[in-house]
């Protein structure tokens, strides 16, 4: 078994922030979405009220060794509020989709939010130090009577608490018809592109009246609509490259430099069926949840619902690597269909190195695969079954008749309770789960 | 001669559901037991199909109308729907439902769905098992209307009109009106098609479009069509009475005096 997750540190409903004493609620809402920044120092969660909470690392201390590298609140800010759109009576969801954090490129945090419909660009920057001593103004901020000023002085900085304050430096607005279900930040940092259900847009960062679609897969007549894309992400070193999924099951990989309008692909990936699994759910549970590019840019991970698989980008006919999620939910694919189950997105994510990908399942379960060893285990973010610092213990989820003592059966499952939603620190073996409204941080125990 | 049968049911069942419930079925004892085995299995796929059918176009009306419907689901319900039906038609048991007298009774088909769609007990927490439910409570009276409804008479265009309706979220208003006339559709292709039978003419007239188990149930005639839309409908329903539907009313009520005058 792999030995990745030896310590646990659980943050549940209620949190200290750093700078009050009183616990503050932080996760009221389900959390839609988990991503690390480039450093790994921090860590953005959004819910579905629309806000986003940013977990900072704390320094090493060699006081207090056992707490080196504990994620706490670092900010907590509304992102998206609910509206409603008049022209076709219907609400807008606050719910945020994705967070995707640009690379740090001066002492502010930038990060891009977005709901259904809009993006934001938000700056989170500190501010540890306040000028005092204003000639027109006193410390209150009242203004002094210009008569009574005798001299001049020069404000200085002083220091003070610090603060963490998020500010929205850009509303993206107005650019797409259907629901966004993807963001994808440019390797050249400049622009960013977003994806929803028919539609590609590629935007500046400092402009945004207009964007560029560069594809579109709305049929001239939409009685015509059978496929959807479902996830879309640019290449991590060539800007000119992305790829986006479809709700086929089918991967397309697109060269900006081709021509405006990217609706015809450079590599189009896709598996044969399997004849002998078909069924009236194959498409369904063919239809891809997540695609993401490994850190190298050789391969891409696609999630399904019942596997992940890895793709070399020089092969497009089959995947290289094909892993087992939860194949003993194929025999329950119509009771899943019944609850609207079979349609849930799982998100996948690689390890720094690209040889450990991991992704969710349901009863809390989450799996992470060793592409190298071809090992596998499945964990449980919950938490009556783990204590901080406690080694987390496999699990196993029993299909046949015999259930041994520590296994659970398929029928036992809770099928309420799924990971969608999980991180992994670009370098280090720390991973961020999301367990509907909890957040799990579990990282490889030092020495 | 169980083998031979086992095997039949085998293409049938995998074409479904997958491994493991072709294991339940058949692995085990074989002779007597896989014979009859093999007799209920022939139908019950039709059956399960069916059922399958229905809850897909039962899905596809449930959408929650203050936030707009997820599109990928919707895509690929409806395409669930097209391949079905697609498969129905492919090996006539399209004209099998269609010509089926009214002999077999639907409660059958509607406990065999109950079944179906419980496979395993904790997906009794599934939103629609109440649906089922309601849906084999009231349908306990009036076998006749059922066996009816269960005989979905649905053309291969049908789907492509709900699409037409289900996806256009642009427009402004009129959307909210061809949703609902995409409902509208959706329960004349769930309701009889040959209003002749009497039952029909005395059947209530009612005119809660929504409510879901008075649709399933067949209380509506086709006749009561208050929002046609001309264009989009199917070519099989054009000769029907909707295109004038105020009139058939009128003349519904006036079958209806003279019948009750005798």
């Amino acid at each position: 078994m792999i030995p990745y997750c030896k310590y646990q540190q659980g943050i549940h409903t209620e949190i200290y922030h750093p700078n009050n004493i009183k616990p503050i609620s932080v996760f009221s809402d389900i959390i839609s979405t988990v991503e690390f920044n480039h450093t790994g120092e921090l860590l953005a969660t959004g819910d579905k009220g629309g806000r986003v909470v940013i977990f900072q690392r704390e320094q090493e201390s060699k006081n207090q060794p056992h707490r080196r590298g504990e994620y706490n609140v670092y900010s907590t800010f509304q992102s998206h509020e609910p509206e409603f759109d008049y022209l076709k009576s219907l609400e807008i969801e606050e719910k945020i989709n994705k967070i995707r954090w640009l690379p740090q490129q001066n002492a502010a945090y930038f990060l891009l939010s977005t709901n259904d419909k809009t993006v934001k660009l938000w700056k989170v920057s500190e501010r540890d130090k306040r000028p005092e001593g204003y000639n027109l103004k006193d410390e209150d901020g009242r203004l002094r009577d210009p008569s009574m000023i005798t001299m001049l002085r020069v404000p200085v900085l002083r220091p003070m608490d610090l603060m963490v304050e998020a500010t929205p430096r850009r509303v993206f607005a107005n650019a797409h018809t259907y629901h966004i279900n993807s963001i994808s930040v440019n390797s050249d940092y400049e622009t960013y592109m977003s994806a929803d259900d028919l539609r590609i847009n590629l935007w500046n960062f400092e402009i945004t009246n207009q964007s560029f679609n560069i594809v579109d897969i709305k049929p001239a007549n939409m009685e015509e609509l059978t496929e959807v894309i479902t996830a879309a992400e640019f290449h991590p070193h060539h800007c000119n490259t992305f790829v986006y999924s479809s709700s086929k099951g089918t991967i397309r990989l697109c060269d900006m430099r081709a021509s405006a309008l990217c609706d015809r692909h450079s590599k189009f990936f896709e598996e044969p069926e399997d004849p002998s699994n078909r069924s009236f759910f194959s498409e369904i549970i063919s239809s891809i949840s997540d695609v993401k590019f490994s850190h190298s840019g050789r391969y891409i991970m696609t999630r399904d619902y019942l596997t992940i698989k890895v793709w070399d980008l020089n092969m497009e006919n089959r995947p290289i690597e094909t892993y087992q999620v939860h194949d003993y939910l194929r025999s329950k694919l119509c009771s899943l269909y019944e609850n609207d189950c079979i349609f849930d997105k799982f998100e996948c994510v690689w390890n720094g190195s690209d040889s450990v990908i991991m992704t969710g399942s349901y009863n809390n379960f989450f799996r992470m695969f060793d592409r190298n060893t071809k090992r596998d285990v499945t964990l449980e973010a919950s938490r009556e079954n783990s204590k901080p610092r406690a080694i987390l213990k496999p699990r196993k989820v029993c299909v046949g008749g015999k259930r041994r003592k520590d296994e659970i059966s398929v029928d036992s499952l809770d099928f309420s309770k799924k990971i969608l939603h999980t991180a992994w620190h670009p370098s280090e073996n720390i991973i961020a789960v999301a367990a509907t409204n909890n957040l799990y941080i579990f990282q490889d125990k030092v020495n | 001669m169980g083998e031979e049968e086992g095997l039949h049911q085998t293409q049938l069942l995998d074409t479904m559901f997958v491994r493991g419930l072709k294991r339940k079925c058949f692995d085990g004892e074989e002779d007597i037991e896989g014979t009859l085995a093999g007799f209920k299995a022939i139908p019950s796929y039709n059956l399960q199909r069916q059922s399958l059918l229905d809850m897909s176009l039962v899905k596809l009306q449930l959408c929650h109308m203050l936030v707009e419907p997820n599109l990928c689901r919707s895509v690929l319900i409806a395409n669930t729907v097209r391949q079905i039906q697609e498969e129905m038609t492919q090996d006539g048991t399209w004209q099998m439902i269609n010509t089926q007298s009214a002999g077999q009774t639907s409660l059958d088909r509607l406990v065999s769905t109950d079944i179906l769609c419980r496979s395993s007990k904790e997906q009794a927490e599934g939103k629609l098992v109440p649906v089922y439910s309601t849906f084999t409570k009231d349908c306990e009276g009036t076998s006749q209307d059922n066996s009816e409804i269960m005989s979905t008479v649905t053309s291969p265009q049908v789907p492509k009109n709900l699409q037409s309706n289900m996806w256009e979220m642009e427009n402004p208003q009129e959307n909210r009106g061809s949703f609902q006339k995409s409902l509208d559709q959706i329960f004349e292709t769930l309701e009889n098609k040959s209003p002749n039978t009497v039952e029909d003419l005395f059947s209530e007239v009612d005119n809660s479009y929504y409510d879901l188990d008075t649709v399933l149930t067949g209380m509506m005639s086709n006749t009561k069509m208050g929002h046609c839309d001309l264009e989009t409908f199917p070519s099989q329903t054009s000769t029907n009475s909707n295109s004038n539907c105020k009139s058939d009313l009128n003349e519904l009520d006036h079958i209806v005096e003279i019948l009750v005058e005798s």
